[in-house]
């Protein structure tokens, strides 16, 4: 039976005097992870991690997934979950827009840029903006045409800002949904090292259409050559961008599979811009002056 | 309360005082129904603030009586007036013309209700109804922009007068522009201002749009 001492709470002695009366006894010390080992693992690694890490960051994506998991606890329907969405400063949005027009060969503009902070204030601002831009540049690109004919009479075309609107949303969110539901499902078939959350391709794809708002703009000038080398040209670099994105999503799938998702995404792209330039553009009808009053009247 | 119990006053120590709450120099009948009121004191309270909060928005000085008492009157007499304005473009609706009413109507407040979330959502402190507010007041500018352009339509619509209007249209969305973000800026991080502007530049931009682009029939 123990007896009453024995219960009482043992005060231990300091470590160093315990080790000086048993100096053969086992010890554990748990410190702080010790920075020393780090170092010896380190050159062994990095051979073989040089190449993944510029696509995919592995030790940076831990990182951030992590954050990425704390960031969004907030529950759907209160106001903090959509703020999370608006988490941007001035000078990140300018960055991401500068890394949409400018392709940076090698780079990927989800894991540069972007880093597991979507934000929903570029896409819906640059397509609201877009949106307005190419109606009011083709309102006055078609003022300009039409100038010197005396049965023009001008007209605002307002119905054509809803068509705008409802094409360019349409394309910014539907298609990133469609796609993104396409790379999961290959996903659970073929295990991919790199994959989107919806939100991030959302981001790709509304920054990706920064490019084409000046472009819109120099679509007022009345010339067929012009305007498709604008096409041409916006086309080629923020599909580049959409390219280097996608592509290492989907590399590692079957090979036709891979490159028909890359080829869908730049043909829609393509539409996009051709689209809008056939319907909200007329053709500049510089070549022929269109006979106002009929031939046969009446002579 | 065992120690309370210990507490007495000596005897000799009158107590007294009055009982009553002490009133303010309102009398109890005023207080604060309209019903006793007549009512063109209630009318013209109301009609007063509203057109102080004009005069405010025409000289934006760093004044809080918009954001304090904000009301949504002067908002909507604005849009009503820029919507009916706004008509008498094409009769027939078969040809693709200017705005409709509803068109106009809902551009102006579901602009203002996009640009006010957009605020809050990066962290503005300003609340809903007072930025709505603010937003509906500075489209005054505009208005008065619409009104001198109908007029100007109205001696002529040659080259002069759309330079005149355009100066006019240009020079009130300015104006509306600076007036609003005099006043909202301050309620915003101070690195997210850019962002928070820019939505407001490019609404009251479009509805500078609608009104340089207005040709009656």
């Amino acid at each position: 039976m123990a007896t009453v001492d024995d219960l009482k709470f043992q005060e231990f002695d300091d470590a160093a005097n315990l080790l000086a009366a048993n100096p053969d006894a086992t010890t554990i010390s748990i410190d702080e992870p010790v920075e020393i080992p780090k170092n010896q693992h380190s050159h062994l690694q990095e051979p073989g991690r040089e190449e993944d890490d510029e696509l995919l960051g592995t030790d940076d994506s831990d990182k951030t997934e992590l954050l990425a998991g704390q960031k969004k606890s907030a529950p759907f329907w209160t106001f903090e979950y959509y703020q999370t969405f608006f988490d941007v400063d001035t000078y990140q949005v300018l960055d991401r827009i500068k890394g949409s027009v400018f392709p940076v060969p090698g780079k990927n503009f989800v894991r540069l840029y972007i880093r597991s902070n979507p934000d929903l204030y570029g896409p819906f601002w640059i397509c609201a903006t877009l949106v307005f831009t190419i109606a009011v540049s083709g309102n006055l690109s078609n003022f300009f045409i039409h100038l010197g004919k005396p049965t023009y009479h001008y007209v605002p075309e307002f119905r054509k800002v809803s068509i705008a609107a409802t094409a360019i949303y349409a394309y910014a969110w539907l298609i990133p949904l469609a796609l993104w539901g396409f790379l999961m499902w290959r996903n659970s078939k073929v295990m991919n090292i790199v994959s989107y959350s919806f939100l991030e391709i959302v981001c790709v794809y509304g920054y990706s259409l920064f490019i084409y708002i000046p472009t819109a703009i120099l679509w007022i000038i009345p010339q067929k050559v012009v305007r498709w080398v604008l096409v041409m040209f916006s086309l080629c670099l923020s599909g580049s961008v959409l390219v280097m994105t996608f592509w290492p999503a989907v590399r590692d799938d079957n090979r036709r599979i891979a490159l028909a998702t890359v080829g869908t995404i730049v043909l829609l792209h393509a539409l996009l811009a051709v689209g809008c330039l056939a319907y909200f553009f007329d053709a500049p009808e510089l070549d022929f002056p269109a006979p106002i009053i009929p031939a046969h009247n009446g002579t | 309360f065992a120690g309370l119990a210990d507490v007495s006053i000596s005897e000799d120590i009158p107590v007294e005082g009055e009982i009553t709450v002490p009133v303010g120099s309102r009398s109890p009948d005023e207080d604060f129904s309209t019903l006793d009121e007549p009512v063109r004191d209630t009318i013209m309270r109301d009609l007063k603030a509203v057109g102080k909060k004009f005069v405010h928005v025409m000289y934006p000085k760093k004044s809080s009586a918009l954001l304090r008492d904000w009301d949504l009157w002067g908002p909507l007499v604005l849009c009503v007036s820029l919507a009916l304005m706004l008509q008498g473009g094409s009769a027939d609706s078969k040809d693709d013309g200017g705005p409709q009413f509803a068109e106009v109507f809902v551009i102006i407040w579901f602009g203002a209700v996009v640009i006010t979330l957009n605020s809050k959502l990066l962290g503005g402190t300003i609340s809903f109804f007072q930025s709505l507010c603010v937003l509906g007041y500075c489209v005054l500018p505009l208005t008065v922009a619409m009104l001198v352009c109908r007029l100007v339509l109205l001696a002529g619509s040659g080259t002069v007068s759309f330079v005149i209007r355009l100066i006019v249209v240009v020079a009130m969305f300015g104006w509306s522009t600076l007036a609003s973000t005099a006043f909202l800026a301050d309620s915003q991080p101070p690195n997210r201002k850019a962002l928070v502007v820019y939505p407001i530049f490019l609404f009251y931009f479009v509805i500078s749009w609608m009104i340089l682009t207005f040709t009656p029939q």
